[in-house]
């Protein structure tokens, strides 16, 4: 059985002193961060990314899938306890958990969220080990025009899953594709864009655009009206659930799993839409759907389940195609290329110790998100408390050292205060960062495939739609294009959204 | 629904895609576009600018017979402009001058600044945890290679 000495391998990896001590620290530093009032995963990633080149391939990328999914577990935690999800994708979880905790039942609300994560979170690894070579193999058949094609239908999902307006999301991908397009030319190094500034020959650096646009742009909005943050309870109530709530949650988790594991798998933003669709299938075969939006056990279970599979599940285009499914798969893709690894389907063959000790990372990972996240809640409610004027110098400081450090370059830090402020003129002018920042990630992969695709087919460019896999994907694309332009889904898709704002 | 009306955010909106379209077609012109079988360093540009002050000029049509009410755009956190911006570019500028570890207590002096609830007290001595922090953390344990005192500083 290949499939179980590759799993066997990754446990070896990934069960190393050294990787299981990073793969702690992740997880521990992803939930404080999940935890802690206005600052997100992406920012934290972006500003600890640079960090993390110190250590071996294997450990940094270890880490950072830790952080990535401890923020998820951090972030349902202030959704039950204060009605303000820390990560968008447990922006459901907040709907009935913190009705739960209103009524006295925080605690299991916490616990189920955490149960149905792990739950998920052992089915998705299998899903990705069992998957993830499948993928590759058929990545391996890839050209350029099926890499474009694919990209395409990347940019295109992301924008049909960003929130508000279609045209502006769209607007926000060609800009970030522009902003990919600044430092030297591919094929004969003409500097373009660099305004004559040397220093940004090589490009904009990557973490200084998601730092700015995500990290200081938050910071902004916090300042503008600081206010305390109200703790509903610090009493959290009984933990471990009764028997009838294990039955009431044993349907939302498979469902969930179900469902967040194969929506994790596409591009743009897997992990939000799966926890929106769990909720709405849960509500549906709900016995008594009325008490939905009241507390209903089921409404924390699906949503966190489909939620955690579809984080997982998002590793397999990165993993195998090196595509990211969302921003902070975009920064992973920046952490293996800084490391001098080159995202895509040889990864697997190639390093495969890499490779399947991610994966196997990532359940043990979450085996300490559920072992240790239960017994230190009530530290993480205490961390809840601390007041945000202590917190941003020390996010400043941060950035600061982390953007510097990547390439010791002062530019870069100017670079931060540009998109910082542009990242705050965004959010006024209600545009959304991550199909930018996906924009500018995949920009200068996008435009290498392309031009290599025409001058493979000697200008044709009939080549993206000769070829069958190419042309499903763009079919795919347009696809996705006219749906989000249909008046009907269009309002049924702003409705979702509204929900999750109120 | 309300009759058509003008939204403000969204023209400006609409305007700035166009102005940054502009600057980005504007910095094509100095570059060889190509054919489409040999693309120079210019093509790809090209064609984004184009779409991109399309996607502008429609948001900004658009804003003119907005049905959607208006939402108003809030405060502006002036203070936290004034004072976190300038930060990381505080922190460039001297990094290499002063060294790692006044120019990192100053860049976290500025951005405390950023909060009207941050007394100049607390301000001092958040610097000086953070610094002592950083410091640690990052020069001695991590071994980042950067020099903690400067040039500028006479010892």
């Amino acid at each position: 059985m290949e499939f179980l000495s590759n799993l066997a391998l990754g446990f070896s990896v990934a069960s190393s002193l050294e990787n299981l001590t990073f793969c702690l620290i992740g997880v521990l530093l992803g939930t404080l961060i999940g935890v802690l009032p206005g600052i997100g995963a992406t920012a934290t990633i972006a500003m600890l990314l640079p960090i993390t080149f110190q250590l071996e391939p294997v450990s940094s990328l270890i880490m950072l899938a830790g952080i990535y999914y401890g923020a998820q577990y951090g972030g349902s935690t202030t959704a039950i306890l204060i009605n303000m999800p820390g990560e968008s994708s447990s922006a459901v979880t907040a709907i009935d958990g913190y009705q739960m905790a209103r009524k006295g039942r925080a605690g299991i609300a916490l616990a189920v969220a955490a149960i149905g994560s792990f739950f998920a979170g052992t089915v998705s690894t299998f899903l990705v080990a069992l998957f993830a070579p499948l993928l590759t193999t058929v990545a391996l058949k890839f050209g350029s025009a099926e890499y474009f094609s694919l990209m395409v239908l990347g940019l295109i999902m992301s924008v049909a899953l960003a929130h508000g307006s279609v045209l502006k999301a769209l607007a926000m991908v060609v800009l970030g594709l522009l902003l990919g397009m600044v430092g030297s030319d591919i094929y004969d190094g003409t500097p373009r864009f660099t305004m004559g500034i040397t220093a940004y020959a090589d490009g904009l650096n990557f973490v200084a655009v998601a730092v700015g646009v995500f990290g200081i742009a938050e910071i902004l909005r916090n300042l503008e009206d600081e206010h305390d943050r109200q703790v509903l309870t610090s009493h959290v109530g009984r933990l471990w659930p009764t028997r009838e709530d294990f039955r009431a949650i044993v349907g939302p988790v498979l469902r969930g799993t179900g469902l967040g594991s194969v929506l994790g798998i596409l591009p743009g933003g897997g992990a939000i839409l799966a926890s929106f669709a769990s909720y709405t299938v849960e509500k549906k075969l709900s016995k008594n759907p009325g008490e939905f939006g009241h507390g209903a056990i089921a409404g924390v279970a699906g949503p966190e389940s489909a939620n955690n599979a579809g984080a997982q599940t998002s590793f397999i285009p990165l993993l195998t195609l090196g595509i990211p499914a969302n921003p902070v798969m975009a920064l992973m893709i920046g952490a293996m290329i800084i490391q001098g690894i080159v995202p895509g389907p040889n990864v697997a063959s190639e390093q495969p110790g890499l490779f399947w000790g991610i994966i196997a990372s990532m359940w043990i990972g979450n085996l300490m998100l559920v072992v240790l996240n239960l017994p230190l809640i009530g530290l993480w409610v205490k961390l809840l408390k601390v007041p945000y004027f202590i917190l941003f110098p020390i996010i400043m400081a941060m950035c600061s050292i982390g953007v510097y450090s990547v390439a010791s370059n002062t530019w870069d830090l100017y670079a931060v205060a540009f998109f910082g402020l542009l990242g705050y003129v965004m959010g006024k002018l209600r545009f959304e960062p991550a199909p930018l920042l996906l924009g500018f990630v995949l920009g200068p992969l996008l435009e290498e495939h392309l031009r290599r695709a025409l001058i493979l087919s000697r200008g044709d460019a009939a080549t993206f739609i000769n070829r069958p896999i190419s042309l499903t994907l763009l079919l795919l694309a347009v696809g996705v294009l006219v749906l989000v332009f249909l008046p009907a889904i269009r309002k049924s898709r702003d409705e979702v959204f509204t929900e999750s704002e109120g | 629904m309300t009759s058509p009306t003008t939204d403000r955010s969204e023209a400006i909106a609409g305007a700035l895609l166009m102005l940054a379209a502009g600057f980005f077609a504007w910095q094509t012109m100095d570059l060889r576009i190509g054919t489409a079988l040999r693309m120079g360093p210019g093509y790809f540009p090209a064609i984004l600018s184009g779409i991109l002050f399309l996607l502008g000029l429609l948001v900004f049509l658009k804003a003119f017979r907005s049905t959607a009410t208006s939402e108003a755009m809030g405060a502006i956190a002036w203070r936290g402009l004034l004072f976190i911006l300038p930060a990381p570019v505080f922190f460039g500028l001297t990094v290499r001058g002063l060294g790692f570890v006044p120019a990192l207590f100053l860049t976290a002096l500025i951005a405390a600044m950023a909060s009207m609830r941050m007394k100049l007290h607390w301000a001092l001595l958040l610097a000086f945890l953070v610094t002592l922090f950083s410091t640690l953390v990052f020069s001695y344990a991590l071994g980042l290679p950067f020099r903690r005192f400067g040039p500028w500083l006479p010892f």
